[in-house]
């Protein structure tokens, strides 16, 4: 098979990113001033934010310090990442090039594999997490996301990615237990499968969440799925593998979707289209039922394609539109709440809470299980993994600031209507506005109905979930930009539109991914429902996914204390306690390989981690608050009931009978997440007991070197280690 | 170089990404492989590769993250 594996006609000479010389480490002049001056550029934005008291800053600060330190940090840490711990080989040929079957395994351009792994990392995630966060002010969350990226996030997807990559592409779960063993093999990945329940059910609360008692946003939302039937139907029927025209098509139609919601908002169609939240809960769940045993023609894939052209189209139109419209940030750097741990979005203080409600954009475990499947089979040389792994995540990462900044922007009074939850805010515009009074916060009663006439909704009092207010801020940045005003309301629906595209695709996704894992463990027991092929075990298992994620679904879209409140923080320490299994992996496997030396690169954000989600999950646990402890808060109604009394927000006993059951559940949960980690990293210790006291290194499961006969002159960015300057 | 054939290259560049990353080129590659490997059958159609992917695809779901 030719070197590259592609038509020279199809591929144009690579232009790609400026190549450093390779074969030397040594910096020119040139270079040093360069990097100086990144350095400088961002040291000085950081030094604004940090010193700017008092006064409204521009977000343009945030932006500056954010690309000077992805910047410097891809530049040298992932770069010594790479040199000292993983050395890459680029001599040793990559599983896509010795599997190549031209189906799973295939050497794939860099840039192109860049755009997939991104497209499959991010999505409506970093969008959540810093709305939710910047109830502590933008600067805890700011330098979370930066920081935890740099030294942990991005380290982790990297370094999973090379360690799938020289296994053959091995997925997580097996890696853990072929380098850890059976037992922390096992807890892995049970823990990966519940993890994936509760992620896909807060992912939906958030599209309920936005779609709620909005005709307009329902209606463009319920369009995606029409137009991607089409789509499906255009590109396996009518004009087949035709991708990108089928994708633009679906594109404009997407477009017409959302001003076609404001007719209907307007229309007798208005009623049909206004749900509530328990109705949409019904329609996400029959949805995703039928999604995922639908063949991936008719929906997924189309509505895969579409997802990705909105994200990367989207994303690119933020970021134009935060440096031209250069929003002021009108949120405190840090908040009151910050320390007090009162705050009304999330409860609990910024140490562990920040740092779990922020997770993909800094940290996401999550992408361990990207980063371990189709990314490593397609990879053409092995030092591409930094700029695959390492700068995918970094990318992620500054849509998270721009989320982050999209919500610092708003006013807080509008911040605090949107976010508190339904119980403490009431349902008219005064309550609320006293509400956020006396949080401390202003907002007249007048200016919230501006504000969601403005946007053509009919309300934003407790829009919880961070879709809403990221819209409005969006809108706010966007309509500065282009179309002003007038083009708010559309705005505002297109940022909905494109949260909820991404987080059905994930649904549709997960769903199915979900399946296989039930079915490949329940094929253990009983052969028949692991075949891939047999209708009533497919049916019977993504019955069974949809059960359970829907189920988080309903409790938290009924929940009296506010869902997002309740199950984000489970969510979080979900996605980061398989970030712990994910760095637990990495460590061992470098302590197995002879590198305690470089152990701390994966061992020091592994500790890290750890403290956030054993600290987070023992104060769930055991906390005496009870809005920050699930049994505590289970004790409070439980004696409520037993009193006879409803207590707020609870408006009857049944609701009093709800608190108890979900607050029972999700401490269960937690403590059940907190054992399966606690199993994998206590079974990881021995065996890196085992390695640090063994003479020889023991045996990894790395599949042996076999010369790579792709030559890349112009990709090779990295001088091949071992050819030192 | 004319800014017509400055924009005729960057229009390429965009078509090229754009068909590589949705996958669209793969049934040219796949062709060239079928004819490297089996010369004397014919090449499958576009419709009968874009069963075979859909097939393929069934059965390989691919985790989306949050």
């Amino acid at each position: 098979m030719s070197a590259s594996a592609m038509p020279d006609s199809a591929l144009p000479a690579p232009e790609g990113p400026p190549n450093p010389p390779s074969g030397s480490s040594r910096m020119t002049p040139r270079s040093i001033l360069l990097w100086t001056t990144v350095a400088l550029a961002g040291a000085v934005c950081w030094g604004v934010l940090a010193l700017a008291r008092g006064e409204e800053i521009s977000a343009v600060w945030l932006v500056v310090a954010a690309l000077g330190s992805y910047a410097i940090a891809y530049r040298f840490y992932s770069r010594f990442v790479v040199r000292r711990v993983l050395k890459p080989d680029d001599s040793r040929a990559t599983p896509a090039e010795r599997l190549e079957d031209g189906v799973d395994f295939q050497p794939t351009d860099r840039r192109v594999l860049l755009g997939h792994h991104f497209a499959a990392i991010a999505g409506a995630g970093p969008l959540v997490g810093p709305v939710l966060a910047a109830q502590m002010g933008y600067l805890p969350g700011t330098l979370w996301i930066v920081a935890g990226v740099i030294f942990a996030g991005a380290v982790q997807d990297m370094v999973v990615l090379f360690l799938s990559m020289r296994r053959d592409g091995k997925s997580l779960g097996q890696m853990a237990r072929e380098e850890i063993g059976r037992a922390g093999g096992a807890a892995a990945l049970i823990a990966v499968f519940a993890i994936m329940i509760i992620l896909l059910g807060v992912l939906a609360l958030v599209v309920v969440n936005a779609l709620a008692h909005s005709p307009w946003g329902t209606f463009s939302v319920a369009m995606t799925i029409p137009i991607a039937l089409f789509m499906g139907f255009w590109m396996h029927v009518v004009r087949p593998g035709r991708v990108v025209e089928t994708s633009l098509i679906g594109v404009a139609l997407l477009l017409l979707a959302i001003v076609g919601g404001s007719w209907v908002q307007n229309s007798s169609l208005a009623d049909t289209f206004t749900l509530s939240p328990t109705t949409l809960v019904f329609c996400l769940v029959g949805y995703g039922f039928v999604a995922s045993v639908l063949p991936v023609w008719m929906l997924l894939a189309p509505r895969d394609y579409l997802s990705t052209f909105m994200k990367i189209g989207t994303i690119a139109l933020l970021a134009v539109g935060v440096v031209v419209a250069a929003p002021v940030m009108r949120a405190d750097a840090v908040s009151d709440f910050a320390s007090s741990g009162t705050g009304p979005v999330f409860a609990g203080s910024l140490f562990p809470f920040l740092f779990i409600t922020i997770a993909c954009g800094a940290l996401s475990g999550f992408h361990a299980l990207v980063a371990s499947g189709t990314t490593p089979k397609l990879i053409q040389k092995e030092s591409q993994v930094r700029m695959i792994g390492y700068g995918a995540m970094l990318m992620e990462s500054f849509v998270a600031i721009m989320a982050l900044i999209a919500a610092a922007t708003l006013e807080p009074g509008l911040y605090y209507a949107m976010n508190a939850p339904a119980g403490l805010l009431g349902t008219t515009a005064e309550s609320a506005s006293q509400a956020v009074a006396g949080l401390g916060f202003t907002i007249t009663p007048d200016q919230l109905t501006q504000a969601a006439k403005a946007v053509e909704e009919q309300t934003l009092i407790a829009r919880s979930g961070g879709a809403p207010t990221l819209a409005v801020g969006m809108s706010e940045i966007f309509s500065g930009v282009f179309g002003g005003a007038a083009l708010k309301a559309f705005w505002y629906h297109f940022a909905i539109m494109f949260e909820a595209l991404f987080i059905l695709t994930t649904v549709d996704a997960g769903t199915r991914v979900g399946r296989f894992m039930l079915q490949d463990m329940l094929g253990n027991v009983w052969k028949p429902i692991g075949r891939v092929n047999w209708k009533p075990g497919i049916w019977l298992c993504s019955g069974i996914v949809v059960a359970a994620w829907g189920y988080f679904l309903y409790t938290g879209a009924t929940d009296p204390l506010g869902g997002i409140n309740q199950l984000f923080p489970l969510f979080g320490i979900a996605n980061q306690l398989l970030a712990a299994i994910a760095l637990t992996v990495c460590t061992t496997v470098l302590i197995k390989s002879g590198r305690l030396r470089w152990a701390w690169v994966t061992g020091a954000p592994l500790a890290w981690v750890v403290a956030i989600t054993f600290t987070a999950g023992w104060q769930k646990i055991f906390s005496d608050d009870p809005r920050v402890g699930f049994f505590a808060q289970r004790a409070k109604y439980a004696d409520g009931i037993d009193a006879g009394q409803v207590i707020a927000p609870a408006k009857s006993l049944d609701d009093m009978h709800t608190v108890v059951t979900n607050s029972t559940v999700d401490g269960v949960l937690i403590a059940l997440f907190l054992l399966l980690v606690t199993v994998v990293i206590a079974n990881a210790a021995v065996v890196c007991v085992r390695a640090v006291r063994s003479p020889v290194p023991l045996p990894t499961t790395e599949t042996p070197y076999v010369e790579s006969r792709i030559d890349l002159p112009q990709q090779a960015t990295e001088p091949l280690v071992g050819a030192r300057s | 170089m004319t800014v017509r054939h400055r924009v005729r290259a960057v229009f390429r560049h965009v078509r090229w990404y754009l068909r590589e990353l949705t996958g669209e080129a793969e049934y040219d590659r796949h062709c060239e492989r079928h004819r490297g490997q089996h010369p004397h059958t014919p090449v499958p159609t576009r419709r009968e590769y874009e069963v075979l992917r859909t097939r393929h695809r069934e059965t390989h779901p691919q985790s989306r993250c949050c």
